[in-house]
C-alpha cells in the first residue's frame, strides 16, 4: 500500500476510534457524575429527587441512633445552619463520628429523608473534606448576614487540614 | 548538627546537578570532549550528596530528633523502629526527598551501566536527567524543605497515620517511585535522541532495558498500592478509581504503549516520532501525577490556598518540562527519516492499535480525574466522578487490546496473511470459546461479562501455549528460544491471570454485614462463620480489641480468624485491621464493625473468589518485563560494539571490565 493511503486509513481509523471513545466518555459522564450539596442546598429544593447525589457536612451531636438489628443508623447531617436526616445501612467508616465531617452519597426521599448508601471515610484525624469545609463556611456568613450585624461572627470556624494523601 | 549536615548535603547535591546538567549538555552540542567526561562523575557525585541528605533525615527518625519540624509531624517515639524509617517517607516533604533520591540513583545507575554507548550521548542523556534532578532539588529547597528546624522542640512527634503503619508502606513508595522516576531515563535517552538528530534502531536498544525495568517497578509499586488497600483499608476492594490511583495509573498505560512501541523501533525502524512522543508524555505523566498527588490540588483547586507555592511550583516545572520538550520535539521530528513500509494487516499494524487504544484509555482517565478539578475551577459547581464511570469506559477499550494480546504474536512483521491466520488460530478460538462459556457455570452462576472476560483470558492462554508449540518445533528445542520471548509471553500470561481475577471478583463475591452475639452463625461463600467474642490486648502503640471468629467448613473447624478494632495512642485514631485468610482460589475477609447493644458487633464478612490472582497477574507482568531486559541481543549487540570500539581505539581503557554488561546489570539491579 502506498504510504499515502496508509495514513489516511490510518487518520480514518483514528478519528474513528476517537469518535467512539468520546462517545463512551460523554454517555459515561452524563450519567456517573455525582454533584454536591450542603443541607442548606437541599433545603433549598437545590438538590435533584431524581438521581443520587453527595450530601456534605457535620454530624450532629446528639443525632446517632441506632436501630435494634444494630446496622441501620440514624443521624443527621448539618451545616450549623440547616440539617437533613440520613438512614444508612451497613458498617459506617472509622472515623465516624458525631461533630466531625462527613460525605454521604445516595438519594433523597419525598419525605425529606436522605438514603445513603455509601458513608465515606477520611483518613486522617485532623483531615476535613474541602467540600464541607467551604459548606460550612457558607452556611456560617449567610448566618452573619441574616443576624444582621450582631456580634461578629469568625468565618471560617474550619479549615480544611492538610490531607495526607499517603492515605490516598 | 545532623539535620544542617542534611541541609548542606542537598544544597551541594543541587550545585552538582547544575555541573552535571550544563557542562554535559553544552560539551556535548560542541564536541568538547573535557567538557562531556563532566558527566558520569557529576552524576555519581550527585547521587552521594543526596545519599547523605536522606541517610541523616532517616538519622533524625531513628534517633527521635523531634526538633526537625518533618520527624514531629510524622514520627513518634512510640513508633516501633521500622515504621519510624519508613516514616521518612510518609509525608511530602520526605517523599520528595525519596524521589530525588531515585532520580540520582537512577542517573547513577545510568552512569555506571553505559560503558557501551558513545560517550556523547550517555553526556546528553545525564545532562537530561540533571536538568530534572535541578528541579526537584531546587522544589525540596524552596518549598519542601526537610530539614527545616522547630524551636523549641517537640516533647515527642504527632506520630504516623496509623493507616501508614504497615509493612506494605515501607516498599510500596520506593517500587511506585522507581517506576516514576525510572521514565525519567526513557524521557532522557528521547531527549538526547532528539538533540543529537541521532534517532534510530541503536537509540531504541539503549533505551529499550532502561524503560522495561521502570515498567517493571511501576507495575510492581502499582500492585502493592491496591494491595495494601485491600487489606489495610478494610474496605475489601482492590481498586477504587480514587484520583490518587489514577495519578499512578496514567504513566502506566502510557508506559505499556511505550515498550511496545520501543519494540516495534528496534525491530523495524518504524514508528520512530511517535515512540518518542510516547516516551515524553510518558514521563509528563509521571511529573503530572506527582503534581496531583503533591500540590494538594485533588480534593479541591482550593487547597491551592494552603501552600500556593507547592502547586505554582510543579505546574511550572510541568509546564517547562513538558512545553520544552514538546516544542524541541516540533522542530526535530520532521526531519526524522520514515521506517520501513507495512501492510494494513502485520504486526506494526497491530502493535499501532494497542499503542491507539493505550494512549485512549490514558486520555478516558485522565479526563475523569481532571473534570473535577476543571469544573471547580471555573466555579460551575462541585462533582466527583465515580467508579461507574471508569469501568464503563475503561472496560470496552481493555476488551479489544486483550483480543490483541492473543492476535500479535502470531502476525509477521510488514505483511500477514489472513486466511493463514484463521487457520493457524480458530481451533485455539474454539478451545477458549467452550471454556469461557462453560467455566461460569461451575462458579454456580452465568454472567455474560465475566464469561467474555474469561474468554479474552483463555484466549491469550491458548495462544500463548500454542505459540510457545510452535517455537519448539520450529527451532532446535527451547534452546532456540530468546529471554524476550519468554519475557512477553509471561507478561501475556499476567495479563490473563490479572483479567482471571478480575472478572471473578465482580461477578461471584459475596459480601455481607451481619450484627452477631457471641454464639451467633453466619455462612458466607460456603463457609460457616461463628462469633466467639473479642478480647482486649495492647499492642506496642495501639490498644487492641481482638475479635475471635470459627470458621467451620462441612461442620468442621477450618481456622480461626482475628480482626482487630485497634486505637493509636497518639492521634486516638481508630483503625480496622481485617483478618484475611488467603487462598489460591479464593480469600476469606473478616473486619469488625463497631460493638452494638448488649456484647453484639456488627462485622463484615467477604468472601472473594480468585482475588490474589490480581496481584499474582502483576507480580507475572513485572516478571516478563525481568525476562525481556536480560535477552541475550543486548548483551551481544553492546560486545560487538564494545569489540569495535576497542579495535578503532588501540589504546582501549582498562577500566571497563570484560563481561558486565549494561542490560546484565541492570537486571541484576531489578532483582534488588
Amino acid at each position: 500500500m502506498k504510504s499515502r493511503h496508509k495514513r489516511m486509513v490510518f487518520i480514518v481509523v483514528g478519528l474513528a476510534a476517537l469518535a467512539g471513545a468520546v462517545g463512551l466518555i460523554m454517555n459515561a459522564l452524563q450519567s456517573n457524575i455525582n454533584h454536591f450539596f450542603s443541607p442548606t442546598e437541599v433545603h433549598a429544593n437545590a438538590a435533584p429527587t431524581d438521581r443520587s447525589f453527595r450530601l456534605g457536612g457535620l454530624v450532629e451531636v446528639g443525632s446517632v441512633q441506632r436501630e435494634d438489628d444494630g446496622l441501620t443508623v440514624h443521624f443527621r447531617v448539618t451545616d450549623n445552619a440547616e440539617t437533613v436526616p440520613v438512614t444508612y445501612t451497613g458498617i459506617l467508616p472509622d472515623l465516624f463520628r458525631e461533630g466531625e465531617g462527613v460525605v454521604a452519597q445516595g438519594k433523597i426521599t419525598s419525605d425529606g429523608v436522605f438514603m445513603a448508601d455509601e458513608v465515606l471515610a477520611k483518613h486522617d484525624e485532623t483531615y476535613m473534606p474541602p467540600e464541607v469545609a467551604e459548606a460550612l463556611e457558607k452556611a456560617e456568613l449567610a448566618k452573619a448576614e441574616a443576624a444582621n450585624g450582631a456580634a461578629a461572627v469568625e468565618p471560617a470556624a474550619v479549615q480544611p487540614a492538610a490531607q495526607s494523601q499517603e492515605g490516598k | 548538627m545532623i539535620p544542617e549536615i542534611g541541609h548542606y548535603a542537598l544544597i551541594l547535591a543541587l550545585s552538582m546537578a547544575i555541573i552535571q546538567s550544563v557542562l554535559p549538555l553544552i560539551g556535548a552540542q560542541q564536541a568538547k570532549a573535557s567538557w562531556i567526561a563532566v558527566a558520569r562523575p557529576a552524576a555519581q557525585g550527585q547521587f552521594a550528596f543526596v545519599l547523605v541528605a536522606f541517610g541523616c533525615l532517616t538519622y533524625a527518625f531513628i534517633t527521635n530528633d523531634f526538633s526537625v519540624q518533618y520527624a514531629a509531624s510524622h514520627s513518634n517515639s512510640q513508633l516501633p523502629i521500622e515504621y519510624r524509617i519508613a516514616a521518612v517517607w510518609g509525608g511530602h516533604e520526605g517523599s520528595l526527598l525519596l524521589w530525588a533520591l531515585m532520580l540520582a540513583g537512577w542517573t547513577f545507575a545510568v552512569s555506571i551501566l553505559s560503558k557501551n554507548l558513545p560517550d556523547e550521548m550517555v553526556a546528553r542523556v545525564i545532562g537530561v536527567l540533571g536538568l530534572v534532578s535541578v528541579g526537584f532539588l531546587l522544589f525540596l529547597l524552596l518549598t519542601s524543605n526537610p530539614f527545616d528546624r522547630l524551636i523549641p522542640a517537640a516533647l515527642d512527634g504527632r506520630d504516623l497515620n496509623p493507616l501508614l503503619q504497615d509493612p506494605g508502606l515501607i516498599i510500596h513508595p520506593p517500587m511506585l517511585y522507581m517506576g516514576y522516576v525510572g521514565f525519567s531515563v526513557a524521557f532522557a535517552f528521547a531527549i538526547a535522541a532528539l538533540l543529537s538528530g541521532r534517532l534510530d534502531a541503536a537509540w531504541a536498544r539503549w533505551s529499550r532495558p532502561w524503560t522495561t525495568a521502570a515498567w517493571c517497578f511501576l507495575t510492581i509499586g502499582i500492585a502493592l498500592g491496591s494491595w495494601w488497600a485491600y487489606y489495610e483499608l478494610g474496605w475489601g476492594g482492590w481498586w477504587f478509581w480514587d484520583p490518587v490511583e489514577n495519578a499512578s495509573f496514567m504513566p502506566w498505560l502510557i508506559g505499556t504503549a511505550l515498550i511496545h512501541s520501543l519494540a516495534v523501533t528496534e525491530k523495524r525502524g518504524s514508528f520512530k516520532n511517535w515512540t518518542v512522543l510516547l516516551a515524553i508524555i510518558a514521563f509528563s505523566m509521571s511529573l503530572l501525577g506527582t503534581f496531583l498527588v503533591r500540590s494538594g490540588v485533588l480534593t479541591s483547586v482550593h487547597a491551592f490556598a494552603t501552600d500556593p507555592a507547592r502547586g505554582v511550583y510543579i505546574l511550572g516545572f510541568l509546564a517547562v518540562t513538558i512545553g520544552g520538550s514538546l516544542f524541541l520535539y516540533a522542530v526535530r521530528a520532521p526531519s526524522v527519516s520514515k521506517g520501513g513500509e507495512f501492510s494494513m494487516l502485520s504486526r506494526e499494524t497491530l502493535l499501532l492499535s494497542n499503542n491507539v487504544l493505550l494512549v485512549v484509555a490514558c486520555g478516558t482517565v485522565l479526563l475523569g480525574t481532571l473534570y473535577p478539578l476543571l469544573l471547580d475551577a471555573l466555579d460551575m459547581g462541585k462533582i466527583s466522578v465515580g467508579p461507574p464511570y471508569f469501568n464503563s469506559v475503561f472496560v470496552p477499550l481493555m476488551m479489544p487490546l486483550l483480543f490483541l494480546i492473543g492476535l500479535a504474536p502470531f502476525v509477521r512483521w510488514k505483511k500477514a496473511n489472513l486466511g493463514e491466520l484463521a487457520r493457524l488460530l480458530r481451533w485455539a478460538f474454539c478451545v477458549a470459546l467452550v471454556v469461557a462459556l462453560l467455566l461460569p457455570f461451575t462458579m454456580g452462576e452465568w454472567h455474560w461479562m465475566v464469561s467474555l472476560s474469561l474468554l479474552m483470558a483463555m484466549w491469550i492462554i491458548v495462544t500463548a501455549m500454542l505459540g510457545f508449540i510452535r517455537r519448539v518445533k520450529r527451532g532446535n528445542g527451547l534452546k532456540g528460544i530468546s529471554m524476550s520471548y519468554y519475557g512477553m509471553q509471561i507478561g501475556h500470561l499476567g495479563m490473563a491471570v490479572f483479567v482471571i481475577g478480575v472478572a471473578m471478583i465482580g461477578g461471584y463475591q459475596t459480601e455481607k454485614d451481619v450484627r452477631m452475639e457471641i454464639g451467633d452463625v453466619t455462612s458466607v461463600g460456603g463457609y460457616t462463620f461463628r462469633f466467639d467474642g473479642v478480647v482486649d490486648q495492647a499492642g506496642p502503640n495501639y490498644q487492641a480489641t481482638r475479635g475471635y471468629i470459627q470458621v467451620m467448613k462441612d461442620g468442621e473447624n477450618v481456622m480461626l480468624m482475628h480482626p482487630e478494632k485497634r486505637i493509636y495512642n497518639v492521634q486516638t485514631m481508630p483503625m480496622t485491621e481485617a483478618a484475611i485468610d488467603s487462598g489460591f482460589t479464593r480469600d476469606l475477609y473478616v473486619s469488625l464493625g463497631e460493638p452494638v447493644s448488649g456484647g453484639a458487633w456488627s462485622v463484615r464478612i467477604y468472601h472473594k473468589p480468585f482475588v490474589n490472582w490480581i496481584w499474582g497477574g502483576c507480580a507475572l507482568m513485572a516478571l516478563g518485563g525481568l525476562f525481556a531486559i536480560c535477552d541475550r541481543r543486548y548483551r551481544i549487540a553492546s560486545r560487538q560494539r564494545k569489540e569495535a570500539e576497542k579495535r578503532k581505539m588501540a589504546t582501549a581503557n582498562k577500566g571497563s571490565s570484560g563481561d558486565a554488561t549494561g542490560t546484565a546489570a541492570v537486571a541484576r539491579e531489578a532483582k534488588v
